[in-house]
């Protein structure tokens, strides 16, 4: 334990760091599972008990991951009812799943604190950010509800929750704001181990323990209760509840004696003689006092009521908290209860007040409104808290209202002014727009740590990215101050603004908050005496009428200098430091540096000295820029979105993308979560400066590069030579190198404002030029020289018919490469392994496909707004795609093929009926049609587009039902998709049980054998010896075999596969899996930038997976059984390399090699024997004739 | 008989030492060598690349990379108070190592430049190694650098290492200089405790289907033996630097006749990955038979015998014995 020191000792840390730090050393048994925003207090329960790091009593907490957050409850609930201090911690859908257990841990009255990143729940569309949603949706389990509104108020409550839970033996839920909490960097002052010791009472702890089951003194709990006294028990513990309000306050009046940390279970702050009060929970109270101070001073008798003890709710401390002389209240609420008169805690406040008047306690009944703000991280700023104090003094305020948006629909908003703001001049206020990977928040959450280790200093930090897992934009808002900072809001006005990308000027208004006399600096290539013209003149307007400062910087080449590569994030961290004034400037780089000393002593004297080295090169050449007196350029930002683009997109999607989507009004918004497809194709993020080029004379048009990229910006046409007359020399294109096609030309053009630079079909081409040593067919190249070439050479490709479906052959990669994909250009990492997958399904079957996708990666990069890039061709057929839950995807997906199912049949049977109208020539054709190649599906759509005229001719009731339903007689092909979190974990259960249904479901599991979207904790797909987050002491149990498991039932379809390995079985096995009429899975290997290796190789990691014994292929096929054949055929070789080849090629595996070399020389052995024996296994498997397997059904 | 040998100051019970390979990572494998009678072994070389550069990728696949700044994964590892590097793990099999054998275990560490690395000797000698072989590996692709500037870096890591231990410290080195006497000389005036001759350099092949550089290495073969043998003969007892023979052991034949020449130790890798561990015992039985046939009694007895400095006619080893030998040569009758 940290040894104890009698000062109170400070640090900066995140809400999630704060809370974990208390909850690890109060308890004795963690039950957890990943979920945002809180999977960082789970990691860090999990590193610090792989570290050894004790509880206070000397003990290190059993850290247990769980396969679903149902299952953390379930887990919790059995260590409670056997003595154990017990916690989890979880949000949103993670917290749905454990309310039946926290029915049952409330209703045996077990003390417990659930600690929860307050976060939305999916309804119209999944939201990761914060609101109270979740924790309301739990105000029926029984838990008491506690509620934190900063990063210190979190650490502490998280203490004073456990306390009172022990205290009461009424269960408590500790929640705070998702991301503004949870994520938020500040500083705070850190309980000591001897201040948590002395809040936790040693005989309460055993009292716990006392009454844990135990059969040296047998009885039984968790009984079935009849009509007679089920009612009865069910209010025996109503004093339990009526005494926690003043059990917590007593808790907190300790705790105050303690810390000096005073808190009240509802702290009003304001005049004696307010007359109108905000209501409100978590961070929004700080806000809203920060706004009433403010409008105080200009003589408003304003106040704000923060809650926070919840649930009980105790009406006597409300009341006695209300100045009497309160006219009007707003109870603000950051979740929505469609259909009810008002939020859960508005109605509470007007019962509360009503029942005060009826008894007489108070003497007149304020006029009291309930609204909405911050729903999913919406931010709520003092502007918004000044709309609700001002409607408070309206003759009618808006009851029902929102704040912070404009619903033009149901007119419930309220007016904002956009002007007002309260930033203190006293403090300093700074945005950052970096790049994902490129440090920035790294470098700022250091900056922050920097500035608030001085004790006379306060500093804040808040980092909000963008959706995509590639090239995604962060924008860092830092505050920095003499006092502490309360104001969990974004930086409105900023006096420090860098721009670590000068592209960002192009399509983001990077000044648009920058404040009057404020600074700007810009990392370019440019020199201070050129950069002005290379300014659009928006940006330059900026600069002259705020009177900027104007620095700029080569980041990038003063990086490169001192060996830092391409790391800017020192050079510009120092850069800001320098012109900030934030602290002194030497003595700013004297802390950089004790910093740098601190971060990177353990790793070397020469990491040290570079990044010294570079500190001391930036301020040599950071320049002022010498700002002109005009504005010179002719130019300005480009349209985010070409003219021609539909109007949604440029209404909506387009105003999305340049970080405007909160001005978009309710009335522009789909109703019901339904969004048009395809809008990747509008976005050309242009992320990478190297893109993939392709050498007509050297390609052999083998199609493997078009086959392995991950973001489909390889495509390839065969078309006849007479469309390129008239065309310009700079298309490029090669006579097509198949037989028999005189006069046919193939062109494969790349996309390469999409192309993220990956590599990885340059790694796949197999054709070498002879005479140039590393040249390919395709190579990856600067894109600049070509960018402008290339885009008129896309808009002639696009003129280039689609190719025939009907005459491709789809039984080779070569011939898939003319299959228009209908998945293309998503947000994946780049070089992403398991889009490849998706965009092969989307060729193969995409315009009669329907997907089922889990919660994960695949759903994020599938469909996180603003674009997405499941599209349709030029029919307007494509993918139907849609997301549920992440636990419930399989049977979602079999929902599909259960409609599809009843509706094929209410089709065949309507044809029969109306046979004699349509014509029995047609009605038969359709009814037999076989659709298994392509020219027959092709067939059958003609057949139904004839039935579909001709039913339009037909006015009876029939022919219109079977209108309706007329779609379903082209076969339907629905797939379900996932991750391994999915399939092995969470989904497990439906999915073996949609596996054991014998429906036309084909299941994809996008195996990268661990929870990829939540930042790699890990699954039980997770291979032995691998570590992973939650297996940070390395994976001690081998993957679990699903494909086996499958296998088992007989008649279910499974493939294991790895494209890199062999591409043509996994082709082969798609196809397969969508002609068998039964449930079908394939695993599918997909390497991933969580196994850390560098992704342009990912291809090839898959066939030494393959190689080594780790991944065979295979496939199980049951129809294989009706012609006499084997079913379960092994089609990758005996192992060639040993697994260590394969596997220390990524971090995941040599991390062990690292932190534990004994644990991973034994790990590995036995990671061997597993292979090998596996194998053998199959190999058994593949000498097997049919009967011997599980019968077929 | 008395094959007892002093190598740098340490007693070996004989002269055949395993040297650097891969196999002497496995400390059941070391054991064995010690079983089948090595008198010393060589760990396998720790690179200033693996260093240096380990902890650099390892900072950029956990921060870098990993961090790909998406708001639900700020990262994709768990963090540690402290990675493990592979230096560290290389201290690691030292001390194993010194557990699990009693003979000598002598550490190879490979670089070759003047900074970020020489400091590691230290932290070997505290691992318990018995001496460290020094292994500069240094191909000098930059045309600006003369001779004297190439061995002048190979004098200055020489004394960077001797400065930081106490424990005698074997420079091996590549044949590629103007004057390997000179050099040799040098190289011990500067402290070098034996100089091992010769490691092997990188010769890539060229893969003409993919015009790629293709890697494999080659173990050495008997016929590699004579350039190192004909500088251990030069060099035998004209410089302060024990003499430890390297490349072409295939059997004892070799061995013996590094002997003759003048080698204070033999070692062997090739034979061993060719062969396995227990031809050490092979080789070190050979020797035996070959002493026995002899009737000689101990190796001092024909140490150098065959050495420039023994032999009747000194200038065997120079250029009159080129003459000599292409003059002799005859040519096959089908050529």
């Amino acid at each position: 334990m940290r040894p104890e020191n009698a000062m109170p000792q400070t640090d900066t840390m995140d809400g999630n760091t704060a809370v974990a730090h208390v909850a690890y050393r109060v308890n004795e048994v963690c039950a957890i599972y990943p979920i945002t925003p809180s999977s960082t207090m789970a990691e860090l329960a999990d590193e610090w008990s792989a570290r050894g790091l004790t509880n206070i009593w000397g003990n290190i907490p059993i850290i247990q991951e769980m396969q679903s957050e149902g299952g953390a409850a379930g887990a919790v609930h059995g260590a409670l009812q056997s003595g154990a201090l017990t916690t989890t911690f979880t949000a949103s859908q993670g917290l749905l799943l454990m309310l039946p257990n926290m029915f049952k841990i409330a209703g045996e009255l077990t003390a417990t604190v659930f600690h929860v990143a307050a976060r939305a729940l999916a309804t119209q569309a999944l939201s990761i950010f914060g609101d109270h949603s979740d924790v309301m949706a739990a105000r029926t389990t029984g838990f008491a509800l506690l509620s934190s509104a900063s990063v210190q108020e979190a650490h502490d409550t998280a203490l004073n929750a456990q306390a009172s839970t022990l205290e009461s033996r009424v269960p408590f839920l500790h929640f705070f704001d998702g991301f503004r909490t949870s994520h938020e960097v500040n500083k705070l002052i850190l309980l000591s181990d001897a201040q948590i010791r002395a809040m936790v009472r040693q005989d309460l702890v055993r009292a716990h323990r006392d009454r844990a089951l135990n059969p040296e003194h047998a009885f039984i709990r968790g009984t079935a209760h009849n009509p007679d006294t089920y009612f009865q028990a069910r209010e025996t513990v109503n004093p339990y509840y009526a005494r926690v309000p003043a059990i917590v306050q007593a808790n907190m009046d300790r705790f105050a004696a303690l810390t000096g940390r005073a808190y009240k279970l509802f702290e009003y702050e304001g005049p004696p003689d307010a007359e109108r009060v905000i209501v409100v929970m978590g961070s929004g109270a700080e806000t809203a006092r920060e706004t009433a101070a403010f409008l105080r001073r200009s003589g408003e008798r304003v106040g704000v009521l923060q809650v926070r003890l919840y649930r009980p709710f105790s009406a006597g401390h409300f009341l006695a908290a209300l100045p009497d002389s309160c006219r009007a209240i707003a109870v603000l609420e950051q979740t929505k209860e469609p259909g009810s008169l008002g939020e859960p805690l508005y109605l509470d406040v007007v019962t509360t007040l009503a029942q005060a008047m009826a008894s007489g306690k108070r003497a007149a009944m304020p006029r009291a409104i309930g609204g909405r703000y911050g729903l999913g991280s919406k931010n709520f700023n003092p502007a918004q808290a000044k709309a609700v104090f001002d409607e408070l003094k309206r003759p009618h305020p808006k009851h029902g209202f929102t704040v912070g948006i404009e619903d033009d629909v149901s007119g419930t908003s309220l007016e904002v002014d956009p002007n007002f703001s309260i930033e203190r001049d006293d403090v300093v206020r700074a945005l950052f727009y970096g790049l994902g990977a490129d440090g920035t928040v790294g470098a700022n959450k250091n900056s922050v740590k920097i500035i608030a280790e001085d004790p006379a200093m306060y500093a804040q930090g808040y980092f909000v990215y963008d959706s995509h897992k590639s090239g995604a934009q962060t924008i860092s808002h830092l505050r920095f101050g003499k006092q502490p900072i309360r104001s969990p809001y974004l930086v409105e006005s900023a006096n420090f603004v860098a721009c670590h990308h000068e592209s960002f000027l192009d399509r983001t208004d990077i000044l648009g908050l920058a404040a009057e006399g404020g600074t700007f600096l810009l990392n370019t290539p440019f020199g201070p005496d050129s950069i002005w013209d290379h300014l659009p003149r928006s940006v330059q307007m900026q600069i002259l009428n705020k009177n900027l400062r104007f620095f700029v910087i080569d980041a990038s080449k003063v990086a490169r200098d001192t060996g830092m590569g391409q790391r800017i994030n020192t050079v510009l961290q120092t850069s800001f430091f320098a012109i900030s004034g934030v602290l002194p400037r030497e003595e700013a780089i004297g802390r950089i540096k004790h910093s740098i000393e601190k971060t990177y002593g353990k790793k070397g004297p020469d990491v040290v000295r570079k990044n010294f080295a570079a500190v001391d090169h930036t301020v040599a050449h950071l320049f002022e820029v010498k700002v002109p007196a005009a504005a010179t350029s002719t130019f300005d930002r480009p349209p985010i979105v070409p003219a021609n683009a539909p109007q949604f997109v440029r209404e909506v999607t387009a105003r999305m993308m340049c970080g405007l989507g909160d001005e978009i009004r309710v009335s522009q918004l789909p109703v019901d979560g339904t969004w048009p497809s395809g809008t990747t194709a509008f976005e050309k993020r242009n992320i990478s400066d190297r893109i993939a080029v392709w050498e007509p004379d050297l390609c052999i048009q083998c199609g493997q590069c078009g086959f392995v990229c991950p973001h489909s910006v390889i495509r390839s046409k065969y078309f006849n030579e007479d469309r390129l007359d008239g065309m310009a020399d700079g298309f490029r294109s090669a006579p097509v190198n198949s037989r028999g096609n005189p006069g046919v030309r193939f062109s494969l053009q790349v996309y390469l404002e999409d192309c993220t630079g990956c590599g990885l079909c340059v790694e796949a081409c197999p054709a070498n030029s002879p005479l140039e040593p590393g040249k390919k067919a395709i190579n990856l190249a600067n894109k600049a020289p070509i960018l402008e070439r290339e885009r008129s050479n896309i808009a002639f490709f696009e003129t280039l018919p689609v190719n025939d479906r009907a005459r491709i052959d789809f039984a080779n990669v070569r011939g898939v490469q003319f299959l228009e994909p209908l998945f293309e250009f998503p947000g994946a990492c780049a070089g992403c392994g398991e889009t490849p997958y998706l965009k092969l399904l989307s060729q193969l079957f995409g315009d009669r496909l329907q997907i089922a996708n889990a919660t994960g990666c695949s759903s994020i990069y599938g469909g996180n707004l603003p674009v997405t890039p499941w599209t349709k061709d030029a029919a307007g057929r494509g993918p139907a795609w849609s997301n549920s839950l992440f636990e419930d995807n399989a049977e979602f997906g079999l929902g599909f093929r259960l409609a599809a199912d009843k509706h094929l049949e209410v089709a065949q049977a309507l044809l029969r009926k109306l046979a004699p109208q349509v014509g029995e020539d047609l009605v038969h054709a359709i009814l037999d049609a076989p659709q298994e190649r392509e020219s027959e599906l092709r067939a059958q759509r003609a057949r139904i587009v004839a039935l579909k005229q001709k039913l339009l001719t037909m006015h009876d009731e029939a022919a219109q039902d079977l209108l309706s339903v007329a779609d379903h007689l082209v076969r339907r092909s629905v797939w379900v998709v996932g991750g391994d979190g999915w399939a092995y974990d969470i989904g497990y259960g439906g999915l073996d049980h949609v596996l054991a249904s014998a429906r036309d479901v084909n299941v994809l599991v996008l195996d990268t054998e661990v929870y990829s979207n939540t930042g790699g904790q890990a699954s039980k797909a997770t291979p032995l010896g691998a570590v992973a987050k939650f297996a940070a002491a390395g994976k001690r149990v081998a993957r679990k075999d699903l494909a086996l498991q499958a296998i088992a039932y007989g008649n279910v379809y499974v493939a294991q596969v790895a494209m890199g390995a062999n591409p043509q079985h996994t082709l082969l096995a798609f196809r397969e899996a969508d002609a068998y009429p039964g449930p079908s899975l394939i695993l599918a290997y997909s390497h991933c930038i969580a196994h850390g290796f560098d992704l342009r190789f990912g291809m090839k990691q898959q066939g030494l997976a393959a190689a080594s014994g780790y991944w065979p292929l295979f496939r199980f096929n049951p129809a294989m059984r009706r012609i006499g054949e084997r079913p379960f055929r092994l089609d990758s070789p005996r192992p060639t390399i040993p697994l260590q080849r394969y596997a220390y090629n990524e971090l995941r595996y040599r991390a062990l090699v690292n932190t534990d070399p004994k644990a991973a020389e034994a790990l590995l052995a036995q990671a061997q024997q597993v292979v090998t024996e596996k194998y053998r296994q199959y190999e058994e498997l593949a000498s097997r004739s049919g009967d011997s397997f599980h019968p077929a059904g | 008989m008395d094959l007892t040998t002093d190598y740098m100051g340490l007693r070996l019970r004989n002269p055949l030492i395993a040297s650097a390979s891969p196999l002497n990572s496995d400390i059941g494998k070391l054991r064995a060598l010690e079983d089948y009678g090595a008198a010393a072994v060589v760990l396998p070389s720790i690179f200033e690349e693996q260093i240096v550069a380990e902890r650099r990728e390892f900072e950029r696949r956990t921060e870098e990379v990993a961090a790909s700044g998406f708001a639900e994964a700020q990262s994709y590892f768990p963090t540690y108070d402290s990675y493990g590097f592979e230096p560290e793990r290389y201290l690691d099999i030292v001390r194993r190592a010194k557990e699990a054998v009693g003979i000598p275990v002598i550490a190879s560490l490979n670089g070759i430049t003047r900074e970020g690395w020489t400091d590691y000797a230290s932290a070997l000698e505290q691992a318990g190694a018995d001496a460290i072989e020094l292994n500069i590996y240094f191909i000098p692709a930059d045309l600006s650098m003369t001779g004297r500037d190439v061995e002048q870096r190979y004098l200055e890591i020489l004394r960077l290492v001797k400065a930081s231990v106490a424990i005698p410290v074997a420079a091996k080195i590549g044949p590629h200089f103007s004057a390997i006497g000179a050099m040799a000389r040098a190289l011990a005036d500067e402290g070098a405790n034996a100089l091992v001759l010769f490691n092997r350099f990188y010769q890539p092949d060229i893969d003409i289907a993919t015009l790629r550089l293709s890697m494999d290495l080659e173990l050495s073969r008997p016929a590699e033996i004579r350039l190192p043998l004909l500088w251990i003969a030069i060099l035998y007892g004209r410089v302060p630097a024990a003499l430890a023979a390297s490349t072409g052991v295939e059997s004892a034949d070799e061995v013996f006749k590094y002997l003759l020449a003048g080698a204070d130790v033999v070692m062997t890798t090739s034979s061993l990955l060719r062969h396995g561990v227990s031809h050490m015992k092979t080789l070190l039985d050979g020797l035996w038979a070959l002493l026995a046939a002899r009737d000689i009694d101990s190796v001092e007895e024909v140490r150098g015998r065959m050495s420039q400095q023994r032999l009747r006619d000194p200038t065997a080893f120079e250029r009159a014995n080129y003459i000599q030998m292409l003059q002799g040569y005859r040519v096959p009758d089908a050529v």
